[in-house]
Parts: C-alpha cells; sequence; structure tokens
C-alpha cells in the first residue's frame, strides 16, 4: 500500500471527524503557542540586554581603586588614592591588549546657564573615553589634546543637560555655562545614547578634560578610575591580567599582599544578567513544554478511544487486504496529523501572541528560528510518540473479533 | 473440467476455552469450482462463520489443507494473507460494515486502495463500474448514512466485486433485510452467479437454498449434507410475484 493512500484514508478519518480533531489539536496548539512565546519573550530580553550593553562597549574594562571590596569593607584612605597619571601611562605604553584606555575622575554638582540649571555629573576624561564608552558628537566638535595639556575650561554636553539648560532650542554650541562656579564653554553635544538596561539615563552627563576636573573642580592628583577597551570582547582577560600585572609591579606589590586595586570588565556584567535571563528562559520554556506534554497525553488519549470506537472499522480494513502495517500507518499518520495541524496553528498562534505582548506591553521579543522548528520537531515527535501505542494496539487487533465488535 | 477454485482437505478448527477444547469444525472436506453458487446452513454454533472465516484467509485451520485459486493458504503469513484477501476474496456481511460518512464510490473504492498497483483512475473506473453492476449507477456520491438497508448491503456487494475476486463469501447478507429487499439482493447474487462468478452464501434461511446451485449443510462441524440444486428458482420470478409495495 503506498504512503499516498494512507494519507488519504488518515484524512479522510480525521476529517469525519473534525471538532474532534480540533479539540486534541488545542492541546497541541496552546503548547507550541506557548513555547514559542516564552521563547521569544526570553531571548528578547536577553537580546536588549546584550544590546545595550554592547552599546555601552562589551569590550570595557573599568579599574577602581582599593581592593576588592567582596571581603568586607575598606576605606583606606591611602588605598582609594591608588591610582595615578603614571599607571594610566604605564598601561597605555605596555600593554598588548588595551586599545583605548582614559582616565576618569567625575564630580556630581549643578549645572547653570543663565536662568536654568539642571543637577548632574561631570566626568573628567580623555578623548579615547568617547571611543571606550561610544559616544559620539553630534553637534560641534570634541575638545583637543591641547586643552587637556593646559586644562581648558570647554566641555561636551549631554542631550539630556542641553534640554534642561536651553529650553527655547537655542544652539548651545559656544555658550558658557558653569558648573558650581567653574564656567565650561560648550564645544559639542553628544549624541543621545537614551536609558541603559539598569535605568540610567546616558544623556545627563558633562564630559570635560580630565585635567579641568581634577584641577579645577576636585583638585586631586589621582584617578578615581581608569577605563579602557580591550582588543576586542574575546582578549578581555588578558587585557585584565596585563593590567593587573602592570599596576601590581607600579604599586610595588608583594606576592602576598593583595591587590590595591580592583578590576572589572563589562563583560562579567554582561555575562550576570544574561545568565538571569536565561534562567528566565529555562523556566518559561519548561512550563511551556509541560503544557506540549499535556497535549500529547491528550493526542494520545483520543487516538486510544478512536481506536476503539472504530475497532469494525478495523475489522473491516483487515479482511479487505489492510496488513497490520498498513493500519499502525493510518492511525500514526492520524495522530502525526493533528501534532503537525496543531503545531503549525500553534506556531502561528505563539508569533501572533509574541507580537501582541510586544506591541501592548512594549516588551521587546526575538523569535529565534530554531526555538521554531524545534517546536515544530517536538510536535511530530509527540504525534509519533503519542500515537504508537493506540496506533500499535489498532494493528494487533485479530480482524475476525474486530469486525463482530460491537 | 472446470477450473477448482476451492479445496479443502479434512480441515478441523478447534478453540482452546479455558480448560475446554471446543470442536468448531472436525474434518471438513469439499471442492467448489469456478461458477457455482453455493448455500451454507445449519443450526446456530454448527460452524458455519468458522467455516467461512477460514474459507476467507481470516482464520487458520488447526489442521487439514486449503487451497484457493490453487495457492495453498495453511502455510502463509499474516502478510500473504492479507495480500491474499485483497486480492482473490470478496466479502458481504451481516451488517453491510460500510464506513460511516463515507460516500459510496469511497467505500467501493477501499480493497483497491490497499493495491499499490492500482492507479487512482483506474480504482475510480472499476468502483463505479462495479456499483452500476449492483444497480447504483446513480447513487455514487451518497453517503452510507443516506441509504436505505438495502441500498447499503448493494454497495457492500459492489465493493466485494471491485477487486474481481476468486470466489465472493457472504455470511448472512440477508439477515438485516426485510423478506422483499432480500429477494432484491438475491436477485443480484443470482444475476452474479449467471455472470460467472463462485459464491459462497452462509444463510439460516432454508427458502434460499433452493435459489443457489448446491447446498451444504453443517451439523456440529460435519457436513451432513452436500447436494446438487437441478431446479435453481428464479429469485426475479419470486420477486415479481410479492405484493406491490406502497410508495
Ligand atoms: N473465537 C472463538 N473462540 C471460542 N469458540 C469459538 C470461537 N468462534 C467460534 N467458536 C465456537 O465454535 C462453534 C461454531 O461457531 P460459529 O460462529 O462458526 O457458528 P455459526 O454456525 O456461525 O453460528 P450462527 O448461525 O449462530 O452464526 C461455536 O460453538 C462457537 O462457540
Ligand atoms: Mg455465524
Amino acid at each position: 500500500m503506498n504512503f499516498a493512500n494512507l494519507f488519504k484514508i488518515a484524512l479522510k478519518a480525521l476529517s469525519n471527524n473534525k471538532l474532534r480533531g480540533f479539540l486534541t489539536m488545542l492541546g497541541i496548539i496552546i503548547g507550541v503557542a506557548s513555547v514559542i512565546t516564552m521563547l521569544a519573550i526570553g531571548q528578547g530580553s536577553k537580546r536588549s540586554i546584550q544590546a545595550e550593553i554592547s552599546e555601552m562597549g562589551s569590550n570595557m574594562i573599568m579599574i577602581h581603586p582599593g581592593g576588592d571590596m567582596r571581603g568586607g569593607v575598606r576605606l583606606d584612605a591611602d588605598d582609594m588614592e591608588s591610582l595615578k597619571l603614571e599607571d594610566l601611562e604605564d598601561i597605555q605604553t605596555k600593554t598588548r591588549y588595551v586599545t583605548y584606555i582614559s582616565p576618569s575622575v567625575n564630580s556630581a554638582g549643578q549645572a547653570i546657564y543663565g536662568a536654568n540649571n539642571t543637577p548632574t555629573t561631570v566626568y573628567g576624561v580623555n578623548l579615547d573615553y568617547l571611543e571606550i564608552r561610544r559616544y559620539k558628537v553630534e553637534d560641534g566638535d570634541t575638545f583637543s589634546d591641547h586643552d587637556i595639556k593646559t586644562a581648558a575650561k570647554v566641555c561636551l554636553i549631554g542631550k539630556t543637560v542641553v534640554d534642561e539648560l536651553f529650553p527655547n532650542g537655542e544652539n548651545p554650541v559656544g555658550k558658557v555655562i558653569r558648573f558650581g562656579t567653574i564656567p565650561l564653554r560648550i564645544v559639542g553635544v553628544l549624541q543621545s545614547k537614551g536609558y541603559n538596561s539598569m535605568g540610567m539615563d546616558q544623556d545627563d552627563l558633562i564630559i570635560a578634560p580630565y585635567t579641568t576636573v581634577q584641577k579645577r573642580i576636585l583638585a586631586i592628583t589621582h584617578l578615581q578610575e581608569i577605563v579602557c577597551s580591550a582588543l576586542s570582547e574575546d582578549y578581555t582577560q588578558e587585557a585584565i591580567d596585563e593590567i593587573s600585572e602592570i599596576l601590581r609591579t607600579n604599586h610595588k606589590l608583594k606576592a602576598s599582599d593583595e591587590d590595591d586595586f580592583s578590576i572589572r570588565s563589562q563583560q562579567e556584567l554582561a555575562s550576570m544578567l544574561t545568565s538571569t535571563t536565561d534562567m528566565m528562559t529555562v523556566l518559561l520554556a519548561a512550563v511551556a513544554g509541560i503544557s506540549l506534554l499535556v497535549g500529547g497525553i491528550g493526542i494520545m488519549n483520543i487516538m486510544y478511544v478512536s481506536v476503539t470506537e472504530r475497532t469494525r472499522e478495523i475489522g473491516l480494513r483487515m479482511s479487505i487486504g489492510a496488513k497490520g502495517r498498513d493500519i499502525l500507518a493510518q492511525f500514526l499518520i492520524e495522530s502525526i496529523l493533528i501534532s503537525v495541524t496543531g503545531g503549525l496553528i500553534g506556531v502561528l498562534f505563539g508569533i501572533g501572541a509574541a507580537i501582541v505582548v510586544n506591541i501592548v506591553a512594549a516588551f521587546p521579543i526575538y523569535i529565534q528560528p530554531w526555538s521554531v522548528f524545534l517546536s515544530f520537531a517536538v510536535c511530530t515527535l509527540t504525534g509519533v510518540f503519542f500515537g504508537w501505542y493506540p496506533a500499535q494496539k489498532a494493528a494487533m487487533l485479530d480482524p475476525i473479533e474486530a469486525i463482530r465488535y460491537e | 473440467m472446470k477450473k477448482e477454485v476451492i479445496r479443502l482437505e479434512n480441515i478441523r478448527r478447534d478453540f482452546q476455552v479455558g480448560d475446554e477444547t471446543v470442536h468448531a469444525l472436525r474434518g471438513i472436506s469439499f471442492s467448489i469450482t469456478e461458477g457455482e453458487f453455493v448455500t451454507i446452513m445449519g443450526t446456530s454454533g454448527s460452524g458455519k462463520s468458522t467455516l467461512l472465516n477460514t474459507l476467507g484467509c481470516l482464520d487458520t485451520p488447526t489442521s487439514g489443507e486449503y487451497y484457493l485459486d490453487g495457492v495453498a493458504v495453511r502455510t502463509m503469513d499474516k502478510n500473504q494473507r492479507a495480500t491474499l484477501r485483497n486480492r482473490k476474496i470478496g466479502f458481504v456481511f451481516q451488517n453491510y460494515n460500510l464506513l460511516p460518512k463515507t460516500t459510496a464510490i469511497e467505500n467501493v473504492e477501499l480493497p483497491l486502495m490497499y493495491n499499490p498497483s492500482c492507479s487512482a483512475a483506474l480504482r475510480y473506473q472499476k468502483a463505479v463500474e462495479a456499483l452500476k453492476a449492483v444497480g447504483l449507477g446513480d447513487r455514487l456520491l451518497h453517503k452510507s448514512n443516506q441509504m436505505s438497508g438495502g441500498q447499503m448491503q448493494r454497495v457492500a456487494i459492489a465493493r466485494a466485486l471491485v477487486n474481481d475476486p476468486a470466489v465472493i463469501l457472504a455470511d448472512e447478507a440477508t439477515g438485516n433485510l426485510d423478506t422483499r429487499t432480500s429477494f432484491e439482493v438475491l436477485v443480484l447474487f443470482q444475476q452474479l452467479h449467471a455472470a460467472g462468478r463462485t459464491i459462497i452464501f452462509v444463510t439460516h434461511n432454508p427458502e434460499i437454498a433452493q435459489y443457489s446451485s448446491r447446498n451444504i449443510t453443517l451439523r456440529d462441524g460435519h457436513i451432513t449434507d452436500d447436494t446438487p440444486n437441478p431446479h435453481i428458482l428464479s429469485a426475479a420470478e419470486a420477486l415479481a410475484h410479492f405484493p406491490k409495495q406502497e410508495d
């Protein structure tokens, strides 16, 4: 007996029982739809976090003075001033894995222009900082190396600060604002980056030469932070090891001494965040998978009933020449048809639901092609697996008894 | 001499029910040649259905040899017997056994669906021919639940004819029908007989034996009587004398 005929027979049997077929399918539809939607939501949030992190610079490394705080609180004043400009210069000259490097000193305060003022933070950095944090200058220009050497009173400002200080839409470039008591001339406006994954406004800042902030605002000589970027994300660990070695030598630490600085990478943060979303995805998918299993058991149940109900039909088919394997194939095809059709509808519903979640709740979604294929494959397997036992039972029937069955 | 379609040699069939053995057939031997219309009669429990199941290759005898169209059936496995049923046997059952919610044509096509060498076009053509032969040429697309008992049995007969079988086996084929409809079906069987078909017809009704060419009587698994019928009555004539039905 050829497959096309068996397929026709199975299709016919299904179409004779449309409502039941649909109700059986419902379990699979809901199962697959929830798997797809849950994975879309899980993958969506993971992707958006990853995107934000790479927007911030996924190869970014941050060096802070003071040892690793995880062991306990340490507030040794010397420790907190352990990072010097020489450290930065040493890293710059000796490193193989670091591309951009910038000091960072910052101060929170009030920015004032005319009658408007806004609380913000000024970051004292060098020009590499823009590369590391992926800031772009939209209007005007960056400050120059000469400005850094002379601790010039110039700055770049973020969009949020612009909106606060220049509510009437004037061009801020060339204007002089005050940060506390220090006047700073705006040389450029930064392109907006919006909020990051931790809800921080990345446009609420002023960037100035680090020398200006060190001397004129903070009156310090040490660095609060050094930020740099590794050659690429993959070289982050090498870069960290290298920096750590340079700093230990510079700070004349003995082998037994602990670090008087701490190094963290954006990558660490990223993997921490994505592992959380990964776990969420797995949990969601597991719950959805269980509903798929329940759908499969539904198929088995119905197929089992169907075999009993159609015992006479099976007996007749056998008496006119159907072999056991023809009957087996027919019932298997029926259950696979139910599960695959259910799967197909489920995929459509799942994608639809994910899109609705995206539109209504503004939740990031990402429909991964493999998740669609996977649920489809699982559906087919469900059909085979749960259809097998009832189909086997049908194939084993004795034609004489089956045809007499009332 | 005419071709021998069926030969039974000392067929026995025992059923094991708990500790007891039921001897349903106790040494049956006969042969049937092409074109015979044989009725099998006997009291309830005499082994008629068991014999018919054996003839139909649905059941294997405990001992004895069975040759269908020259082929030894006893040594065949399940799948071979299924194929044999598909090519050489047409069954007609007491309760029709049509597929529910399925059209006449699809019901008749069914045996050919299990024959891979039969194309869809040929299948359709043969099914139409078979339905025409039973007088249902205008009912091709009627569903089984839209037909009377007599019509359903005609569809079942068409289904038994469609694979051009060596023998048609009917178990109480008129058992569920009223007298008039029974005769209509009997007319059909006589027409098939006249066309050269080999028919084995199990029945409780002794009257029917008068319309066949040979009658075998069973009792307790033995053949007690096996006589040819030289004066075959015409079912069509009998039907003509029936009082007219009011429609
Ligand atoms: N599967 C079986 N298991 C056990 N005993 C069986 C089985 N099939 C038939 N028998 C026994 O074999 C004997 C013959 O049964 P069979 O069905 O052939 O009778 P029958 O002549 O067709 O009767 P009826 O006219 O009532 O249909 C009976 O005694 C019956 O109980
Ligand atoms: Mg019987």
